[in-house]
């Protein structure tokens, strides 16, 4: 938030030396707060006006970089509550649970599964990027240092859920190359775990009982220098941990109260216990809602492909259309000989389309054109969603690849088959339903003509 | 220094729209705070869940459905049956065999249909339309009709046949409309607007602000539903104050996670589990984005997120 003249002046030496080029230090501030002069014009700013300043303009989230490597993620940055304000920046990253309470093959079991998941979604690869590796109450530091040594082998980077001083020096020294976070500290040990987190160079991640002790906690971790945190905001219940995300977010964006201006762990793990579905359900409700690291029992396909596809909905630029890439994409076990639909860019036409096209049973290839993310009417009025642009496409991308000379075309641009006609010599050009939702019964009623 | 707390309260709060009669009977809306926002203040009536079963009966179930409706024969004992879940609040029946782009049902076969569902149970009831513009015109001042007495919501009215579905619903029949547009907040606040101008009662109205599955253009849902509780609440739009439901199971399995079986799709797992997770998950996240009821299918789907809403109210 921009400081005013009048709060500018008060840090000001007040000696009204000139030195600045301005007749006095009023004017000076003036000028400061339009942003027409440098702070650093005035050689005799104490330091601590300096700081005090420099806090006061800073951004209301502190962007905080965990994981080393390929593995490196960025945390918080957020400057909006909703999405369609402006783009929110820094997607939440999925952590699976393991603990030094669960059997040795369990927790090896699941460390083994945390590779399973890795698929591309439009042009997003989607893993699980983090491993929590918790210390249950009263595991020795060699159990713990044991479990994160396998857990670090995943690759994946660590959050390391222990409040014991010395058996978190103890992991840190295994793991410590691979920037993971350290969450620890709490009102009764947050002086030393956050001197272990500074001396290792990592984040740490700090809780409380409640909001006012996390204030508190972090208010005096600050004040001792360290302001590279994140905010552990589960609770003890679903409710209280769904108040506690949304608190510390909403007073950073909206109420400018910097204490809370980190990113957030959320342990649905802890949460859900053992019901799987619970945990599916929570994950949705914390990347929807404010969580920068969401903590998960576990993550098949099952569980991730709603998640992924959530975020990566969610973190989408709202004045910016999502685009699959143009090309060739089968369906139902299609081959080159198989028919051929084709349409725009746009993603939500081509989800839909895809849909419908899959629901129809038929092998069919969609061919995606370049229509600069627009929808089909508003491309084709646009001028790039044109015959010229289909047939220059089809030529150059789709001749080569397919046998079939059967194409497809939307119903809202059924006035581009004679154009295509001329210009593609060789294809048919069959002009298919408005509505996607017809496509259905379309393919049905050609089956059933003998058309395919 | 503790924690400065700011609630963020409105003067203006959601409609409170009530569907069904008797006992059972619910009631949606009537919050002034964002969804779930409890720290702030009342959530006046917490959001609800259906259960949706169709004419068709079954169509490509998972065993974990067909299993559940083992033995029934008609729509009337799959109502019964459904309306035993474990989390279920109401009951819809989607009349999607009047679609006349598939099994094209008369009219009169489908309101049998919806005059034995509406017998067997005393659950409110929510009937959705065949999808098909033309047909709902006709098909849901009939539903309307054949139901008076039982203040049933009757999913929906467009831009295109409001008039007809709304006056029926609205006004002559007296039973709740639910009206449909398609994830735009201007097209959510004009529908509301022209239905009132039919003389439809605000509190008569509850919106169906359009849906999509997580992953699919979920975006739009998300941000039209966070931009009209804003309206409704920050600037009291009494527009944009009528409750959402959202039909989400008609979404979710739609789409390939959903569909594939396992034996097409080795690497993604039990199908079963992949199209409850679509529905758990896309639910949860409609719900947080401000829908005041949701629609699902399959019991564990309806379970969950009926005891989410338990945990979070
Ligand atoms: S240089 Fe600093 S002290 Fe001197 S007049 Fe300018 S603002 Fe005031």
């Amino acid at each position: 938030m921009a400081l005013n003249g009048i709060q500018i002046f008060k840090l000001t030496p007040k000696k009204n030396c000139k030195e600045c080029g301005c007749p006095t230090c009023m004017a000076f501030s003036m000028k400061v707060a339009q942003g027409a002069l440098e702070l650093s014009k005035c050689p005799y700013m104490s330091q601590e006006a300096l700081d005090s300043l420099s806090e006061a303009t800073a951004p209301p989230m502190k962007s905080i970089k965990v994981g080393a490597g390929d593995n490196e993620y960025t945390l918080g940055g957020e400057t909006v509550l909703y999405r369609h304000e402006k783009t929110f920046v820094s997607k939440t990253r999925y952590a699976v649970s393991v603990c030094t309470d669960m059997a040795d093959d369990a927790a090896e079991a699941k460390l083994a599964e945390v590779s399973k998941v890795d698929y591309e979604r439009i042009g997003e690869q989607m893993k699980v990027e983090m491993v929590y590796v918790n210390c249950g109450s009263g595991a020795s530091a060699d159990k713990y240092v044991e479990l994160v040594k396998k857990a670090a082998a995943t690759g994946r980077t660590l959050v390391l859920g222990v409040k014991d001083v010395e058996i978190a020096k103890a992991a840190l020294e295994v793991c410590k190359d691979g920037k993971p976070v350290l969450n620890g500290a709490d009102a009764s040990n947050y002086a030393e775990m956050s001197k272990v987190a500074t001396d290792a160079g990592v984040v740490l991640g700090v809780s409380g009982a409640n909001l006012d002790e996390l204030y508190d906690t972090v208010a005096a971790l600050e004040k001792s220098g360290n302001k590279n945190l994140v905010l552990d905001t589960t609770g003890a219940t679903i409710k209280e941990t769904f108040a506690n995300t949304v608190e510390v977010r909403r007073a950073a964006l909206k109420n400018e109260d910097r204490t809370f201006g980190y990113p957030s762990i959320v342990n649905v793990s802890r949460l859900a216990r053992d019901d799987r579905h619970m945990a599916q359900a929570l994950a949705s409700v914390f990347t929807m809602k404010y969580g920068s690291i969401v903590v998960l029992p576990g993550m098949d396909y099952a569980d991730a492909l709603p998640l992924y596809g959530l975020r990566q909905n969610l973190f989408t630029d709202p004045q910016k259309p999502m685009k699959v890439a143009p090309g060739v994409y089968p369906l139902n076990g299609a081959d080159e000989n198989s028919i051929i639909v084709t349409t725009v860019d746009f993603a939500l036409t081509y989800f839909v389309v895809s849909g419908e096209l899959e629901r129809s049973g038929v092998p069919i290839n969609l061919v995606i054109n370049d229509a600069g993310g627009l929808s089909v009417l508003t491309s084709w009025a646009a001028g790039k969603f044109s015959s010229g642009s289909i047939a220059k496409f089809f030529k150059e991308e789709v001749e080569g690849k397919l046998k079939c000379r059967k194409m497809i075309i939307p119903g809202k641009v059924a006035v581009l088959k004679g154009d295509l006609e001329s210009k593609l010599p060789g294809w048919e050009i069959i002009v298919a339903p408005r509505e996607a939702v017809e496509l259905v019964k379309f393919f049905k009623d050609m089956q059933a003509n003998g058309e395919l | 220094m503790p924690f400065n707390r700011k609630p963020q309260k409105f003067n203006a709060s959601i409609r409170e729209v009530e569907i069904g009669v008797g006992e059972k009977a619910i009631k949606i809306g009537g919050e002034n705070v964002f969804p779930f926002y409890t720290f702030d203040g009342d959530l006046g009536n917490t959001p609800k869940v259906g259960v949706e079963i169709s004419d068709l009966g079954l169509d490509n179930p998972v065993p974990g459905i067909s299993a559940y409706y083992e033995g029934c024969t008609t729509a009337a004992e799959m109502a019964k049956k459904a309306a035993e879940m474990e989390g279920a609040d109401f009951l819809a029946l989607s009349l999607e065999g009047g679609d006349p782009n598939g099994a094209n049902k008369s009219v009169d076969e489908l309101i049998a249909v919806v005059k034995e569902v509406a017998e067997a149970v005393d659950l409110p009831l929510v009937v959705e339309g065949s999808k098909n513009v033309e047909k709902d015109s006709e098909l849901l001042p009939k539903v309307a009709e054949a139901l008076q007495g039982k203040n049933v919501l009757i999913l929906s009215a467009k831009e295109e046949n409001y008039k007809a579905i709304g006056a029926a619903a609205g006004l002559a029949y007296n039973q709740k409309v639910g009206a449909e547009s398609a994830v735009d907040i201007n097209l959510a606040k004009q529908l509301n607007v022209v239905t009132t101008q039919l003389g439809v009662k605000p509190e008569s109205i509850v919106m169906n602000v359009g849906t999509a599955t997580a992953g699919y253009g979920y975006e739009y849902v998300v941000s039209t539903m966070d931009r009209i509780k804003a309206a409704a609440l920050s600037q009291s739009d009494a527009t944009l104050q009528m409750p959402i439901i959202t039909p989400v199971s008609a979404e979710t399995w739609g789409v390939k996670e959903s569909i594939s079986e396992e034996a097409d799709a080795p690497e993604w797992g039990s199908r079963e589990e992949r199209a409850i997770a679509m529905e758990i998950e896309t639910a949860a996240a409609d719900l947080m984005a401000g829908s005041n009821a949701v629609i699902l299918r399959h019991p564990q789907s309806v379970a969950t997120i009926a005891k989410m809403i338990k945990e979070l109210a």
